[in-house]
């Protein structure tokens, strides 16, 4: 019962992570589509991966047939905050939690699900994650589906607009928490700082973006765990 | 090896990424003690988002201008606690709008 209950609130709370995927994944498929992806490679990397940042980087590589190798390499950079999250959600999952579960919940880690695992008091059980993981999914899987099938259909302007949904999304994620904390804000302004800093600085902006996020990732949230260690509950 | 095969590409990502997923929650089983660690863990999801956020929102769309817009848009859309979908839908629009009058 109380299985179904939490799968039913991963659900609820992941259907707009779904709808957010949806619009994001559909950019990522006409994307793949103009990159030479078939319409079925498309789907597959999406239902198989379920990455925004190193799907749309991988269409990069495929494109200018590089080896696989960097391809593993620019997986393991811009992917690597999912490590960090996957060691959060181990202090956050129900710490009783069987082996096939742990390796189940581990395909759902992206931003968006970590966020509301996150964001939930108390532990968490995987069929939370799952909830939000069958909803997710889908949407991830669709929107590529449909927006690799519907390429040659949009309008530049249409798909320039969707371009930015997954960064709304990012933002509906960071600004309530960093409403409430100060700390948060205080993270989140000076890793942005740091972003802008990298991206326009004359030795910083021959850094990657993947080796950027995760620098700037690892140096601010040292800093604030050292100036503002978090209370224990 | 030669490269080249798409299948051989979306192989190799999936199992990349999965394997960095999976590592930490499958071997870490014990509570980590150290406040500096736990700290540091609780941190990460909002240092990560916003560094890959800002400035890269003002780059997505065709006119820096229509980005900075969505900014704006979605930021205040969030302050006042609307949903994801309701502030990803409302950048997208924002874009779409501004577009519409500058290009």
């Amino acid at each position: 019962m109380s299985r179904f209950n939490d799968f039913r609130l991963g659900f609820r709370d992941g259907a707009p992570i779904g709808f957010g995927y949806f619009t994001v994944s559909f950019a990522f498929g006409i994307l793949a589509s103009q990159k030479g992806l078939s319409v079925f490679q498309a789907v597959l990397m999406s239902a198989t991966n379920l990455t925004s940042a190193g799907q749309f980087a991988a269409l990069d590589i495929i494109y200018l047939k590089l080896s696989y190798y960097e391809l593993a390499l620019t997986q393991i950079i811009l992917n690597l905050r999912y490590f960090l999250m996957s060691c959060a959600l181990s202090q956050k999952i129900e710490p009783e939690t069987k082996l096939k579960h742990r390796l189940i919940a581990s395909f759902g880690i992206t931003d968006e699900i970590f966020a509301i695992n996150a964001s939930k008091p108390g532990k968490v059980s995987p069929y939370y994650t799952y909830g939000a993981m069958c909803i997710a999914i889908p949407g991830w899987t669709l929107g590529t589906f449909l927006g690799a099938f519907s390429d040659n259909l949009m309008s530049e302007s249409l798909k320039s607009a969707l371009g930015v949904a997954i960064y709304g999304m990012f933002i509906a994620i960071l600004i309530p928490p960093a409403k409430k904390s100060k700390n948060i804000l205080a993270v989140v302004v000076s890793s942005a700082f740091l972003a802008w800093l990298f991206k326009n600085a004359p030795v910083l902006s021959q850094v990657s973006s993947g080796f950027t996020i995760i620098i700037i990732t690892i140096v601010i949230s040292a800093a604030a765990a050292y100036l503002r260690p978090i209370k224990e509950q | 090896m030669e490269s080249g095969n798409i299948y051989i590409y979306i192989a190799v990502m999936a199992i990349v990424t999965y394997i960095i997923r999976a590592l930490p929650l499958t071997l870490i089983r014990r509570e980590i003690k150290s406040p500096y660690i736990r700290s540091f863990l609780y941190y990460v999801p909002y240092a990560t988002l916003s560094a890959m956020t800002f400035p890269a929102i003002l780059h997505s769309a065709r006119s820096p201008w229509a980005g900075g817009v969505a900014l704006f848009t979605a930021l205040m859309l969030a302050y006042y606690g609307k949903s994801l979908l309701t502030v990803a839908t409302g950048a997208c629009l924002a874009v779409y709008i501004i577009e519409l009058a500058i290009i």
